[in-house]
């Protein structure tokens, strides 16, 4: 029953922030400034995740085949594919629910038990498409760059592991991740990564702006809004998959 | 004018406001005042429609608020000013930007036009060279200030403001005080102030209404509060012992 009431009040707010904007104009120049701080913001620590993860699945791959009949560059091949299938979209999207989630989370409910949305209220302003519309489109925008700079990333920190430990040569490597190459891939990571930017943007600033009380409730908001964006995330994972794989 | 029509306010079955009546005077500094958790806070929460009401009406003039549509409310509430508790300034605006704010999302002015309009506004709470600071660098003071600036600049008809002294030392208090009053004077509005300060009462109280445990305890003027033989609302004027010291010197009773 709870949860029901909970998905109610979540349905009502995503139709306030979809609702005609006051005014286009100041929605686009806040969309801009929310790529600034939600996307642009992002790119290193998905560059430091991504190169590390890249070398890992490579070093990993190789340590599970130590056989002489496979051939070595299909290392390359299965770094490539779990990078473009699942490390890019979803483990990205993983981590972004835990930096961009507590982040949207936290401002939200700061604002809410300071009054600030109040005050938006009060002014005729619709304070959930004001806040969280530009946050939610912003970011279904440019996570798919974010993505697309994952998967290359991901996929050098591979060559770079190889190359460096002598896990294979640079040729074999490169062969690999060039095999049996399907570019639809690139479209379902890209899919989920929209999907995941819309959940992870919607659902954490659905629990900062119903926050109510202090510091602390807006630290518990941050903290549900991280722990239900990414069971969601998993969840539509789970879903996509089957509908665009299976 | 707002004219409050028995109202009703619960919330999750617990009665926080019960038939308030009560009428609020244009170019009137109009105070509700009462004990914290009276239901002062709740009442004009009501009034401005931040929170719904279970029975009853407001009118502001002629129009019954609580039967508006949301873009009619959405309209009145433009007419509306509110100074809030804690100022509510936008922490990541500037003073300017912050002032600035609803011209930007309502008006079609030139930047030019509002920055001259941001500036008279600060200039008439006294504010100055403060335009490009944020609000973490302001005093509590100056905050009230530049709140009062921003809810001012689209020229209100009606304005409220919720504990506007609270967290201000006594002369700052005062600072604050008699720019609310200056300024619904000079702009002739309705302005409704939540307050359980009693220099703030007796400073620009014009109309007085006191609420009691979520009912209206008393209606008045400031000159009539001290002599009101109400029981409750005399606990609540004469808690402090320097009030209780002066009431007993000017009836003579003091004994020492």
């Amino acid at each position: 029953m709870k949860f029901f009431a909970l998905f109610g009040r979540y349905i009502i707010l995503l139709s306030r922030v979809f609702s005609k904007p006051e005014k286009s104009r100041i929605y686009l120049r806040q969309i801009i400034k929310e790529i600034e701080i939600l996307g642009l913001n992002s790119i290193g620590i998905v560059i430091l995740i991504s190169i590390f993860i890249g070398a890992v699945i490579t070093l990993q791959t190789r340590y599970n085949l130590e056989s002489s009949w496979i051939p070595l560059y299909l290392i390359g091949l299965t770094a490539r594919d779990t990078i473009l299938l699942e490390f890019s979209s979803t483990m990205v999207g993983l981590i972004l629910a835990g930096k961009v989630g507590s982040n949207i989370a936290s401002e939200i409910g700061h604002m809410r038990i300071t009054e600030q949305i109040d005050a938006l209220e009060m002014m005729g302003i619709n304070s959930a498409s004001y806040l969280i519309f530009p946050k939610i489109i912003a970011a279904m925008l440019f996570n798919p760059f974010l993505t697309l700079i994952s998967m290359g990333v991901g996929i050098f920190g591979g060559w770079l592991a190889a190359v460096v430990t002598g896990a294979l040569s640079s040729a074999d490597y490169i062969y690999g991740i060039q095999y049996l190459f399907v570019p639809f891939y690139i479209t379902y990571a890209l899919v989920k990564t929209v999907v995941y930017a819309f959940i992870i943007t919607s659902v954490s600033a659905f629990y900062g702006y119903y926050v109510q009380g202090g510091a602390l409730e807006v630290g518990r908001a941050s903290t549900r809004g991280v722990v239900y964006s990414s069971i969601l995330i998993l969840l539509a994972d789970l879903v996509i998959t089957q509908l665009m794989l299976a | 004018m707002i004219t409050v029509k028995n109202i009703y306010k619960s919330f999750n079955g617990a009665m926080v406001l019960e038939d308030i009546s009560v009428t609020f005077e244009k170019g009137k500094t109009n105070l509700i005042i009462g004990r914290s958790g009276s239901g002062k806070t709740v009442l004009m929460k009501c009034i401005v429609g931040l929170h719904e009401v279970d029975k009853g009406s407001i009118f502001f003039d002629d129009r019954d608020f609580v039967s508006l549509d949301f873009m009619n409310r959405k309209n009145l509430r433009r007419e509306i000013g509110m100074l809030f508790q804690g100022s509510a300034l936008f922490d990541s605006l500037t003073v300017e930007e912050n002032v600035m704010f609803p011209l930007t999302m309502f008006t079609e002015m030139t930047p030019d036009e509002k920055r001259e309009r941001v500036n008279i506004c600060l200039k008439r709470v006294n504010l100055a060279d403060v335009n490009k600071l944020y609000p973490g660098e302001l005093s509590g003071g100056m905050k009230k200030r530049v709140a009062i600036a921003r809810a001012i600049v689209q020229n209100p008809k009606y304005l409220f403001c919720d504990e506007p002294n609270s967290g201000l030392d006594p002369k700052t208090a005062l600072v604050i005080d008699d720019l609310i009053s200056e300024i619904t004077h000079e702009y002739n509005i309705t302005t409704v102030v939540n307050t359980h300060d009693m220099n703030s009462v007796m400073e620009i109280g014009e109309k007085v209404v006191f609420i009691h445990e979520g009912r209206k305890g008393w209606e008045g003027t400031r000159e009539e509060i001290l002599d009101t033989g109400d029981e409750n609302l005399n606990d609540f004027v004469f808690a402090s012992n320097f009030a209780k010291k002066i009431k007993a010197l000017t009836s003579g009773n003091i004994t020492e």
